[in-house]
C-alpha cells in the first residue's frame, strides 16, 4: 500500500524526486563536510525543518491560488509585517489588560482581520480599476510597508505572552504547532482547489480568462476572494510565527515574496495561470527549506544559498519549458 | 468654448494625465512651500533622482520590449562594490572598464535567458536578483567596500559640477537624450515597439525577437553600470546592499511614466517625467514636514491612480467592465 502511494507522489510532480535527491545529497555531503557530528537526516532536524518552513509555506498556499488564478501578489511580505505588529500591539495594549489570556483570541482575530482587509483592498482595486495585479501589489508592497513604519516607527515591537509561547512550542503527535498549521492550511486549500466550484473556477479563469467570462464565471469576485485569502494566510503566518518569537522588526517579511514565489514556481505552478498543484507547492516549500538548511549544514554561507537558489529557479524554468515544448510538439503530430 | 464630455475628459486624462498631474502637483507644492522651487532645491532633487533615473532609462527599453527586470537593484550593488574594490587594486580607469564589462556580461546572460531561451522574464530576473546578491556577497566577503584615496578623480562622476550643473544630472540628461533618440528615431527602436506590441507579428515581419530583447537587456545593464558608477563615485564607499529595493522605485517611476507592462508602449521622455515626479513628491512631502514613510503610501496611491487613468483612457470607461 505504502509503496504505491510513494509512486503516485513521485509521478505527481518531479519536485518530490528533487527533495529525495536533496536529502541524499546533503546526507552524503554532510558526513564529509559538516562541522556537527549529528546526521542531517536526524528526526529532530527534519521536524524542525517542517516547523521552519511553516511561515513561508502558509503564505505559499495562498500564492499558489493567486498564481493559478493568473495573478501575482508582491505585497505579502508587507502584509505579514502589518499583521505581526497588530498582533503584538493588541496584546500589549492597556485596553485589554484585565482580560488575562483572553486577549489572545482578540489579538489573533484583529491580526487576521487586518490581513484579510489588506488583501481585500488589493483585490478590490484590481477588480474595479482593471489595473494589473502585478502593478496593484507592487504599489501596495510600498504602501503597506509605509503604513508599517508610520504606525510602528523604526523600533521593534515586542510582547511575550508565555501561554502563547507554550502553545507555539508544544508538540502534538510529534509535530510542532507551526507544522500543524501548515498541514491544516495545505489540506484546506487542497480541498478548496480540488473539490469546490471556487477552485475549479480559479483554474478556469487562469487558463483562459475570456473563455471563463463567456462561460458566465464572475472573474472579479473570484479574484477578490483569492486576494482576501492570501491576505488572511499572510496574517495567519505572522500569527503563528510571532506568537512564539514575540518581537517584530518593521523590516520583517522583506524578500518573503521572493522566497514564496520561488517555492510556488519550484512546485510547478505556471506564472501564466491555469495550472499548478497544492501538494507540489508544499513540495516546493520543503525543497527550498531543505536547500537553505542543507547548504548551511555543509558549511555554505548565505551568499552561496542566494546564488544556488537563484540558479535553481532559472534552471527549473528552463527544464520546465523544455518538457512543455516536447509535449506540445507531440500534440501537434 | 471648450466642451468636454465625460468620456473625452477621461481620454484626455489617460493621454496627458501624468503631465497634468505633475504640473498640478508642482503648483500646489510651490504655493505651499516657497523653498520647493528654489534653484538649489530643484537641482538637489534632480541630482538625487539621477541614479534611479539612469536605471529607469534602461528599464524603459526592457519594459517596452514586453519584459520586466527585477534584478537591477542587486546588479547595481554588484557594480558599485566591484568598481570600489578594483579602484584601489588596478586604478580607476581599468576598474571602470572592468566593472562595465562584468555588468554587461550579467545583462547579456539575462538577455540570453529571456531573449534566446524565451524564459519568463519575471522569474528569470527574480532568480538573478537572488543570484547576483549572492555573487556580490561572495565577491566582497560580506564586507563594506571603501576607497582609501578619497581625493581620487574618481569622485568626479558623483560629486563634481560642470558649469554649475552636477555631473550626475549631466550624465542622466545625456544618456536620456541618447537613449531617447535610439528608442524613438532609429529602426532598432521601432523594432523594440514591434516586439513588445505583438511578438508573433514582429517575428513574421522578419524582426528577430530574440536579438531585440537581448539588446534591451544589454542596454539596461549598461544603465545599471552607469548608476553604479555614480553611486560609487558619490559615496566612495558602499555596503553590499546599496541597491536593494531600488528595482521597485525604478519600476514605479517607469510605470508612472506610462509605460505599459504588457509591452509596446512607453517613451524615454515620459519615464523622465515619472522619475522627476517621484523625486519631487518625496522632496515635497519632506519639506512639508511629513514623516519620511508617508512617501511610500503616497507613491502607492499615485502609481495606481496613474495606471488606472492610463487604461481608463484607453478603454474610454472609468471602471473596469469585469463582472
Amino acid at each position: 500500500m505504502k509503496s504505491i502511494n510513494v509512486k503516485v507522489l513521485l509521478k505527481a510532480s518531479p519536485i518530490w524526486i528533487f527533495i529525495l535527491f536533496e536529502l541524499v545529497f546533503f546526507s552524503v555531503a554532510g558526513s564529509y563536510l559538516s562541522l556537527s557530528d549529528k546526521a542531517f537526516m536526524d528526526v529532530d532536524n527534519m521536524l524542525l525543518l517542517l516547523k521552519q518552513s511553516a511561515p513561508i509555506g502558509i503564505i505559499a498556499m495562498g500564492m499558489a491560488i493567486i498564481m493559478i488564478n493568473g495573478n501575482i501578489d508582491l505585497s505579502v511580505g508587507a502584509t505579514f509585517a502589518i499583521a505581526a505588529i497588530v498582533l503584538l500591539e493588541t496584546m500589549s495594549s492597556p485596553m485589554f489588560e484585565g482580560l488575562g489570556d483572553w486577549v489572545i483570541p482578540i489579538a489573533w482575530g484583529a491580526a487576521l482581520l487586518v490581513g484579510t482587509l489588506l488583501g481585500a483592498i488589493n483585490g478590490l482595486i484590481a477588480w474595479k480599476t482593471g489595473v494589473d495585479a502585478f502593478i496593484v501589489t507592487l504599489g501596495s508592497m510600498l504602501g503597506f510597508r509605509g503604513l508599517v513604519f508610520m504606525f510602528n516607527g523604526e523600533n521593534p515591537t515586542s510582547h511575550l505572552n508565555w501561554t502563547l509561547v507554550d502553545f507555539a512550542e508544544a508538540q502534538f503527535l510529534g509535530l510542532h504547532t507551526a507544522t500543524w498549521f501548515l498541514l491544516v492550511v495545505t489540506a484546506a486549500i487542497w480541498y478548496l482547489m480540488n473539490r469546490t466550484v471556487h477552485g475549479r473556477n480559479a483554474y478556469a479563469i487562469g487558463n483562459n480568462r475570456e473563455a471563463a467570462v463567456n462561460a458566465g464565471i464572475r472573474v472579479g469576485p473570484h479574484m477578490m476572494i483569492n486576494f482576501m485569502l492570501i491576505g488572511f494566510l499572510a496574517a495567519l503566518s505572522a500569527v503563528v510565527f510571532y506568537s512564539e518569537s514575540g518581537s517584530v522588526n518593521p523590516n520583517d517579511g522583506q524578500l518573503y515574496e521572493l522566497w514564496i514565489i520561488t517555492a510556488v514556481v519550484l512546485g510547478g505552478t505556471k506564472l501564466t495561470g491555469g495550472s499548478g498543484s497544492i501538494l507540489s507547492t508544499l513540495g516546493g516549500v520543503i525543497a527550498i527549506q531543505l536547500l537553505r538548511k542543507g547548504l548551511g549544514h555543509i558549511g555554505a554561507d548565505t551568499s552561496t544559498v542566494n546564488l544556488v537558489i537563484g540558479s535553481i529557479l532559472i534552471l527549473v524554468l528552463f527544464l520546465d519549458r523544455q518538457i512543455n515544448i516536447k509535449g506540445r510538439e507531440e500534440l501537434k503530430v | 468654448m471648450l466642451r468636454l464630455s465625460k468620456d473625452e475628459a477621461i481620454r484626455f486624462l489617460g493621454k496627458q494625465g501624468i503631465l497634468a498631474a505633475f504640473v498640478i502637483f508642482m503648483l500646489v507644492f510651490a504655493l505651499a512651500e516657497a523653498k520647493f522651487i528654489s534653484a538649489d532645491n530643484v537641482l538637489s532633487v534632480i541630482r538625487s533622482s539621477a541614479i534611479i533615473g539612469v536605471m529607469a532609462l534602461g528599464v524603459t527599453f526592457v519594459v517596452v520590449s514586453g519584459n520586466l527586470d527585477l534584478s537591477i537593484g542587486s546588479m547595481m550593488s554588484f557594480s558599485t562594490i566591484v568598481v570600489l574594490d578594483l579602484h584601489d587594486k588596478i586604478g580607476p580607469v581599468l576598474a571602470i572598464l572592468a566593472m562595465f564589462s562584468l555588468t554587461l556580461l550579467l545583462g547579456a546572460l539575462i538577455g540570453f535567458l529571456v531573449g534566446y531561451l524565451r524564459l519568463n522574464s519575471l522569474i528569470v530576473t527574480l532568480g538573478m536578483l537572488s543570484a547576483i546578491h549572492g555573487l556580490t556577497l561572495t565577491y566582497s566577503g560580506g564586507k563594506n567596500m571603501d576607497i582609501s584615496d578619497k581625493s581620487s578623480w574618481f569622485s568626479f562622476f558623483g560629486q563634481d559640477s560642470v558649469m554649475g550643473i552636477p555631473v550626475p544630472i549631466l550624465i542622466f540628461a545625456l544618456l536620456a537624450a541618447l537613449l531617447g533618440i535610439i528608442l524613438s528615431k532609429t529602426p532598432f527602436g521601432r523594432k523594440i515597439y514591434a516586439v513588445g506590441g505583438n511578438g508573433t507579428a514582429a517575428t513574421f515581419s522578419g524582426i528577430s525577437r530574440s536579438k531585440t530583447v537581448f539588446f534591451c537587456y544589454l542596454i539596461s545593464s549598461f544603465c545599471v553600470a552607469t548608476a553604479g558608477l555614480i553611486q560609487a563615485s558619490r559615496s566612495l564607499g558602499s555596503q553590499n546592499t546599496v541597491g536593494q529595493g531600488l528595482e521597485l522605485e525604478v519600476l514605479a517611476a517607469v510605470i508612472l511614466g506610462g509605460a505599459s507592462l504588457l509591452g509596446g508602449a512607453g517613451t524615454i521622455a515620459k519615464t523622465v517625467v515619472g522619475v522627476l515626479m517621484l523625486g519631487f513628491i518625496q522632496n515635497g512631502l519632506l519639506l512639508m514636514g511629513l514623516q519620511f514613510y508617508v512617501q511610500f503610501v503616497v507613491t502607492w496611491v499615485i502609481i495606481i491612480l496613474a495606471v488606472w487613468l492610463d487604461i481608463a483612457g484607453k478603454r474610454g470607461k472609468l471602471w473596469s467592465p469585469l463582472a
